[in-house]
């Protein structure tokens, strides 16, 4: 009877989770015809010229590739970096350890929309308004607090003797950073990077602002503000919704257990 | 080691350098420079900055619009979070029942956290359409739920819940699990029921926890933006608008940089004192 209920709780739990993104699969394989028909719920028949119009329509592979080089690039920065830091701050006991701790979780404090006016001014100042660039150094300080604070938690749990001996064999503390903490810290470095790019393929308001044309405009923006000459094309939105979650989709399905890692290490150690 | 070490000389400074560069010019920097912005006259259209002194501020506190947004942020917040805190504890009580199929469940638990907010916020405004929205079909209802004054930041809200709470629940997964399976057993030898379980072992063990999610997500749903952005754009009649949308159309619409500053100091304020308040909430808790 107990068993029967979790089951069934269980249940409940996945059907809020999909229905409103099963909705959105629906609708992107209505037929435009009855996209403004309820009932039926399901349509008569499937269609995937929503997903051609996407493409064809809009500049939306470019778009696409927008996306992958800017999260794909703050990720990488990211974890060198925080690595490099969470390293300083762990194995090289770097003095006012808690200070410098402190301070990087506050600045992960800062809401974006305090930021965003001088950030303007700043990427306009030096000629890097509508870059990827400039979405790149941003999304990479915004996941700096997060990535140090992560990877601290992990590399912490390495023992110190590991690296005393690296350094006592004759190892730099740069040698020892790459052969023998990095090689070992691979679960850390995987859960801090999926945070990372997840984070970084779906912020939308720095990206709104910095981004003028589609030469620099990643798809949250694309999608936001979907083009409709006369009315709202949902059944284009709809895909252009599900081909944007995809990524993310197989992310979270292949690594479920590293991102949680990665989001209890940020929560729960604190 | 440590003698060892010292003997070597290590430059920790080096390794921490990227990082501080990094964050001192793209996120301490502007926050300094938020802050004179924020006692500048400086509109992008017209002439270079004058200080302003306190004027920005003064005119802030005169300004009706400003109040509504900070009464809504409040409200949207508040809501919200009590919400995603409630739904997402029963969630995280129930996965952390035995049964087959944790993984695949953990991974569609994920999801509503893991899509971007603005492709949630427009799967929801089609759900939402007056006149063909799958809401008003199931619910047999008529209701024009994002033009509706009274609806609309009702509809933000619950889309909201609907994102967050899948985090809400897999962090309180996580430390749910984390409390040791024998104090259950020990507890129901001595026969406690289901009821004095939560009270006495789930509740006191899981409570630190729990006041570091409210953080996460109480900071989070404050500087709403994306979701309100996509829903309403703040309408009808200002109902949904928030700080952080109010701030950003008078930044980037009327591009009023010096009282637009002044408006996102203020989130920055209200976001410092949120956190400090939580910070002494948890220190006293963990006494």
């Amino acid at each position: 009877m107990r068993r029967a209920g979790t089951y069934l709780g269980v249940l409940l739990v996945a059907a809020y989770c999909l229905a409103p993104l099963a909705w959105q699969l629906v609708t992107s394989l209505r037929p435009p015809a009855e996209l403004t028909t309820l009932p039926p719920l399901l349509p008569t028949q499937l269609t995937f010229e929503h997903y051609a119009a996407v493409f064809a329509g809009h500049p939306f592979g470019r778009m696409l590739l927008n996306s992958f080089i800017v999260a794909g690039g703050a990720t990488l920065i990211a974890l060198a970096f925080g690595s490099a830091a969470a390293f300083a701050l762990t194995k090289m006991r770097a003095r006012g350890f808690g200070l410098i701790l402190a301070i990087v979780l506050a600045t992960s404090m800062f809401p974006p929309i305090a930021t965003v006016s001088p950030l303007y001014l700043l990427i306009n100042g030096l000629g890097l308004r509508d870059t990827l660039a400039a979405l790149i150094l941003t999304y990479a300080s915004f996941a700096l607090p997060l990535a140090v604070w992560v990877l601290t938690n992990f590399l912490r749990q390495l023992p110190d003797e590991l690296y005393a001996a690296a350094r006592v064999d004759g190892c730099t503390p740069r040698q020892a950073l790459v052969r023998v903490i990095l090689p070992l810290a691979g679960p850390g470095l995987a859960a801090t990077g999926l945070l990372v790019f997840i984070v970084a393929w779906n912020e939308f308001l720095y990206a709104l602002t910095f981004t003028a044309t589609e030469r620099s405009r990643t798809v949250p923006v694309g999608i936001a503000l979907f083009p409709g000459l006369h009315e709202v094309p949902w059944g284009e939105i709809a895909a252009a919704s599900l081909i944007v979650t995809l990524p993310v989709f197989v992310l979270v399905l292949l690594f479920q257990r590293r991102i949680v890692e990665g989001l209890t290490a940020g929560a729960v150690k604190g | 080691m440590s003698g060892a070490l010292r003997r070597i000389g290590e430059r920790p400074a080096a390794f921490l350098a990227p990082a501080a560069l990094v964050l001192g010019v793209v996120t301490l920097f502007p926050i300094v420079y938020v802050l004179w912005l924020s006692v500048q006259h400086y509109s992008l259209i017209g002439d270079a900055p004058a200080f302003a002194g306190v004027g920005n501020f003064a005119r802030l506190f005169a300004d009706a619009r400003f109040w509504n947004a900070l009464g809504n942020t409040v409200y949207f917040t508040l809501v919200s979070v009590a919400l995603e805190v409630v739904i997402g504890l029963a969630f995280a009580l129930l996965l952390a029942r035995p049964f087959v199929g944790r993984a695949p469940m953990r991974a569609v638990v994920l999801l509503p956290w893991a899509i971007p907010t603005v492709v949630a916020a427009r799967m929801w405004e089609w759900m939402y359409n007056g006149d063909f929205g799958v809401i008003n079909y199931l619910a047999g209802a008529d209701t024009n739920w994002l033009g509706n004054p009274y609806w609309a930041i009702h509809a933000a809200i619950a889309m909201d819940v609907w994102k967050a709470t899948p985090f809400v629940a897999l962090l309180l997964l996580a430390g749910r699990l984390s409390i040791p399976a024998e104090l259950y057993q020990a507890a129901r030898l001595d026969g406690a029921g289901a009821w004095r379980l939560f009270r006495h072992i789930t509740w006191p063990l899981l409570r630190p926890l729990l006041l570091i999610v409210l953080i996460f997500r109480t900071i989070d749903a404050f500087r709403v933006f994306d979701a309100i952005y996509v829903l309403t754009g703040g309408g009808p009649a200002n109902t949904t608008e928030t700080l952080s949308i109010y701030a950003y159309k008078v930044l980037f619409q009327t591009l009023e940089f010096g009282y637009g500053s002044a408006l996102a100091v203020a989130v920055f304020v209200c976001i410092a004192a949120i956190t400090a308040a939580y910070v002494w909430l948890l220190r006293g808790s963990a006494r």
